[in-house]
């Protein structure tokens, strides 16, 4: 007994993994079951039951309750449907003029809105790309005027790639310094010579479309929620789904929407990209100290004075650093929304994924990387940018670099007339490479891979099967095992043990919600691969963090390159595990766990990194070696920070796992990707989206519980 | 004497949700206990006091005594839970927020412990901001904003950013920023507490030159009991919320109203607090040669006294006798009555 009062968390951790087996050996495995791909399809079977519900009949295979909840949330994914075709197509219909027919029509206002809006997109995004790729059709299009029919001459050219490089040259220069320039010049000089200018470039005008679009949205929701507790509130809950819930299942209810192409994607883009903008703007007001807000009101501001120039300028570095975060999740949206048909490198790639040609596949992402390396570095440094004083400079020293890009422009403009001359037949390479007259060591790659895959296939094939069969199915097996009642035992116990009953309850409505919902195995297979990649990526991530923690430059380094891996989009990840291990399973999970392996490995640094520097004194002083100091001090105050890191990883394995349907997997993914072509696609595909972010916020909420506690206890922060 | 330029009648601060209503209920007797018991925390209890024109009143106290909450309710930074606020005569309880702006505007000036300026602006512009959001032309905030850099030495300085300055020189520019709009009545929050010793005492001579020069009035707030002795006129002496003793300095140092003022006046060395006049004999009784004016603090004078063997005279400005002191009133006043006061 004085042990159970000795260790009482641990006699009830005991006890509660006790009643969880227990339940799951008392509860048989049905003889009819099967592993159910998805209780609502439309597939009608003999052997199914129905329910109606709200006028919706849901089909599912019946099952004792203990072992398999009925999905009485069935009837969601066709409601979601059936309302969104109802207010899309038949909600108040309206009186519209319309422009081409010159009459006026009947049409349902949602429609009527979504397609004003996607004209809206459309015409910003064609106004940029025709600065940066030549034509005239946009301004056409707005004035409807007949000029460009009547002067063919008048067709505005677009940019030389020069000018464009050059640029970002200046820019980089203005922001940063030599270094930055030299890489924005290189990287744009490599997109042009390996024929990327096309693609890249209507990535780039996507992001100029969503990125300040966002960034308006995110920094006016941010000041209201500062401004108001109740918008907080009501905000709160849609931020942290979004958090989680993965970039890739909301684009399936743009589809219905807003249809299919850039509009819809900048559109969406905007849904993931403003709620970080969010957070950090909320941050950075919060931050700010008390006492400049007061010296801001005594000073006799408004309330409008004391926002625009007071608290937005002194919360900045965070405002842009939330500018930073939507050129990020822009970009990688840009790459995504490939799948609905955006253009752009994203486009390129998915196409010679599709074609298994590797080799494009390698050059459209490292075009991706470095361009997202270049973003991330520039909008950094514009955030960590000082402001200086002007007053008392000259003219030229005040406008050294619009100077600079003037001579830039005029040089660019030169070398493309001049190369009109040189290059006759066809294409003038100082205007723009066009995209197959580049350089392409496709072709090279290509070699490599069928050299890779024909030397060491034996090899890879031997491990593939190993890990399969050996590792993956009897794991996956043993998740399926699960009776659903002894897995919401587990969660909810978990819950209650970790953060008491409000944490319990909340844990157990996200579980109930994926019970109740026709992709309980589905979720499980998901889950259970997402457990898989978190373990192999906190073993990788913790041991390669603690050992690079021992050096100050080699831990300075790793950060360095979390961060640049941490801003490549997820899908660019595919390419590489393809290459190597084909269309598998395996595939999907190194992948996983690279992606993963992120923010394991920079939590674990970090937050040794935050040990007091007094304590570390301390501890010497105490004499202790290395590796005491490291298991009595250093691990246990960083441990909750490392906790943090381990949510991160969870939530990258997850969005990981997800795209990982694209190359195939049995999971709650592949119904997204699904969903994408489907007619009926928008509510299966919401829905699961939010299976998928319920499951990531069960873990998130487990952890960031037990974090808090954890540090009060520490007395961190 | 003339009008207060500030006026607080029976002044609470509570906060806590049911603070209005625990407030009227309590019916003037706010025992702090009791409203914790209900989740409500005492910030102001029952102040009442004026500062008149000129007058510099100091308001000491330890940290969580309430002294920063009852400036922020005097400058309506936060709404005082219950009693009246008069400036100049306005009851500010009851100014809309317009009127509320346009007194800032005009009236009043702030320094802020942690210096509070605008990262983004430079000392020039710091200085000039009031002045801008009063609508005032850029070239005109900026000329008269030159002025006051002048006024407390930072020239030469205008261009640098608040992150390029030491403690010492930010709160300089704080202060010139407070006095940019020329307040009649300036509050100082901590002003010094966040500076180095050396740097405190420089900037506290700094700011008596100031205010001889300027007379404004003003409500200085601390936690440094020697600072308040250096610079008021009156001390305000608060526990609690509550205002345990308002006087003189002098009369402080020699007759503590409470247990918990008496602790501090313990330490206080008292020939430099103390002017002859608050030790001197009122009637005049044989003397040498030696006349010592009345307002000399004892310090300055002790070791002239202490020379003669009869007791000295005391005169005032106009060079009459009020009193005399006796050289042992010197030895008894440094050295005697420290554990009980004679």
């Amino acid at each position: 007994m004085d042990i159970i009062k000795k260790y009482p968390k641990v006699f009830q951790w005991l006890f509660l993994l006790a009643v969880f087996f227990a339940l799951c050996f008392a509860i048989d495995v049905p003889e009819t079951y099967k592993f159910i791909r998805g209780q609502a399809e439309f597939v009608k079977d003999p052997n199914q039951s129905t329910f109606v519900f709200l006028g919706k009949e849901v089909r599912y295979y019946a099952f004792d309750v203990f072992w398999r909840l009925p999905p009485l949330l069935g009837w969601l994914p066709i409601w979601i449907n059936d309302s969104l075709f109802f207010l899309m197509n038949e909600w108040m219909p309206m009186e519209f003029w319309n422009e081409d027919t010159q009459e006026f029509k009947t049409r349902p206002l949602l429609l009527q809105i979504s397609r004003n809006l996607t004209a809206f997109m459309t015409f910003l995004i064609e106004l940029i790309r025709e600065i940066l790729l030549g034509g005239l059709e946009t301004i056409v299009a707005f004035t409807s005027w007949d000029f460009i029919d009547a002067y063919p001459w008048a067709e505005l050219p677009g940019l030389p790639w020069t000018i464009v490089a050059a640029g970002f040259a200046i820019l980089s220069y203005k922001l940063s310094g030599k270094g930055l320039a030299i890489f924005a010049g290189l990287t744009m000089v490599y997109i042009s010579i390996f024929g990327q200018w096309k693609p890249s470039m209507q990535t780039l005008s996507f992001i100029l479309v969503a990125a300040p679009l966002s960034f308006a949205f995110g920094l006016g929701l941010g000041i209201a929620a500062f401004k108001s507790k109740r918008v907080e509130k009501a905000l709160y809950p849609i931020l942290l789904v979004m958090q989680t819930m993965p970039q890739y299942a909301v684009l399936v209810p743009a589809l219905v929407l807003f249809g299919v192409g850039d509009h819809a994607a900048v559109i969406i883009t905007m849904v993931v990209a403003v709620p970080p903008m969010i957070l950090l703007t909320l941050l950075g007001l919060r931050a700010i100290p008390p006492e400049v807000i007061e010296a801001g009101r005594m000073s006799g501001c408004t309330n409008w004075q004391l926002m625009f120039k007071v608290l937005i300028p002194t919360a900045r570095r965070d405002i842009l650093i939330g500018v930073n975060q939507v050129i990020m999740v822009c970009f990688s949206m840009a790459v995504i929304s490939a799948f609905i048909g955006a253009k752009g490198l994203g486009f390129n790639l998915l196409l010679a994924l599709n074609q298994l040609n590797i080799g494009l596949a390698l050059e459209a992402g490292l075009c991706i990387s470095l361009i997202a390396i270049l973003l991330d570095k520039m909008s950094l440094a514009w955030a960590n940018k000082q402001i200086d004083y002007f007053g008392n400079l000259t003219f030229y020293q005040r406008n050294k670099n619009l100077i600079f890009f003037g001579g830039a422009f005029i040089i660019g403009i030169l070398l493309a007339y001049a190369g009109s001359f040189y290059f006759k037949e066809g294409f003038n390479y100082l205007f723009e490479v066009p995209h197959n007259k580049g350089i392409s060591t496709a072709d090279f790659w290509n070699k490599g891979v069928d050299w890779i895959f024909e030397t060491f296939f034996v090899y890879i094939k031997a491990f593939n099967t190993w890990l399969i069969q050996d590792v993956l199915q009897p794991m996956r097996a043993l998740y399926l095992r699960m009776p659903a009642v002894a897995t919401l035992v587990l969660v909810v116990g978990a819950g209650y043990l970790i953060g008491g009953i409000r944490s319990a309850l909340v844990v157990c409505a996200l579980t109930l919600f994926i019970a109740l919902s026709p992709w309980w195995d589905r979720a499980l297979v998901t889950t259970y691969m997402a457990t898989f990649g978190v373990i192999i990526s906190c073993i990788i991530g913790f041991t390669v963090g603690t050992l690079c923690f021992q050096n100050k430059n080699s831990a300075k380094f790793m950060l360095g390159v979390c961060d640049i891996f941490q801003t490549f989009p997820s899908f660019v990840y595919l390419i590489p595990v393809m290459m190597l291990f084909g269309i598998t399973d395996t595939s999907v999970l190194i992948a996983v766990i690279v992606y993963a392996t992120i923010p394991a490995t920079r939590y674990t640094i970090e937050g040794l990194r935050s040990v007091p520097a007094g304590l570390h004194d301390a501890a010497t002083m105490s004499g202790v070696n290395k590796f005491q100091r490291l298991t009595k001090i250093e691990f246990p105050l960083a441990f909750p920070h490392m906790m943090l890191g381990l949510n991160q990883t969870i939530v990258f394995a997850l969005f990981m796992v997800i795209i990982g349907a694209f190359i195939g997997t049995e999971d709650l993914g592949q119904y997204i990707l699904k969903a994408l072509s489907d007619k009926n696609g928008a509510g299966i595909g919401l829905t699961l989206g939010i299976c998928v972010a319920f499951i990531g916020l069960i873990f998130d909420n487990l952890i960031r519980t037990y974090v808090g506690k954890r540090k009060k206890h520490l007395g961190i922060d | 004497m003339s009008e207060a330029v500030i006026k607080c009648e029976n002044v609470y601060k509570i906060f806590g949700t049911n603070a209005q209503k625990m407030l009227q209920e309590a019916n003037g007797n706010v025992d702090a206990k009791t409203f914790q018991e209900n989740g409500c925390i005492v910030g102001v209890n029952d102040a009442s006091f004026e500062v008149s024109k000129g007058e510099m009143l100091v308001v000491m106290g330890l940290s969580g005594s309430g002294k920063s909450t009852l400036l922020r309710c005097i400058s309506r930074l936060t709404d005082a839970t219950g009693g009246k606020i008069f400036i100049e005569g306005q009851d500010l309880l009851k100014l809309n927020n317009k009127e509320l702006i346009n007194l800032r505007r005009n009236k009043m000036g702030m320094v802020f412990q942690s210096f509070a300026l605008l990262p983004h602006k430079t000392v020039v512009e710091n200085i000039a901001f009031p002045l801008q959001i009063k609508g005032i032309k850029t070239e005109n905030s900026i000329s008269k904003a030159m002025d006051m850099v002048k006024l407390v030495g930072l020239d030469g300085r205008e261009n640098y950013f608040p992150r390029e300055l030491s403690g010492g020189q930010q709160q300089r520019v704080g202060i010139a920023r407070s006095l940019a709009v020329e307040p009649d009545i300036w509050f100082l929050d901590e002003p010094f507490s966040a500076l180095d010793p050396l740097i405190r005492k420089e900037m506290q001579d700094e700011f008596l030159r100031l205010q001889e020069k300027l007379q404004k009035t003003i409500m200085f707030i601390t936690h440094d009991f020697d600072e308040a002795l250096k610079l008021a006129d009156r001390i305000a002496i608060m526990k609690d919320g509550i205002i345990e003793q308002l006087d003189t300095p002098a009369n402080i140092v020699l007759n503590p109203a409470t247990e918990y003022v008496k602790k501090f006046t313990e330490e206080v060395p008292r020939e430099k607090v103390l002017t002859i006049e608050d030790v001197m004999d009122k009637t005049n009784s044989e003397s040498s040669d030696l006349k010592v004016l009345k307002d000399e603090i004892i310090e300055n004078v002790a070791e002239k006294i202490l020379t003669q063997e009869k007791s000295v005279s005391v005169i005032d400005q106009d060079n009459k006798i009020v009193g005399s002191i006796n050289p042992s009133k010197i030895i008894q006043t440094v050295f005697g009555g420290r554990k009980s006061n004679s």
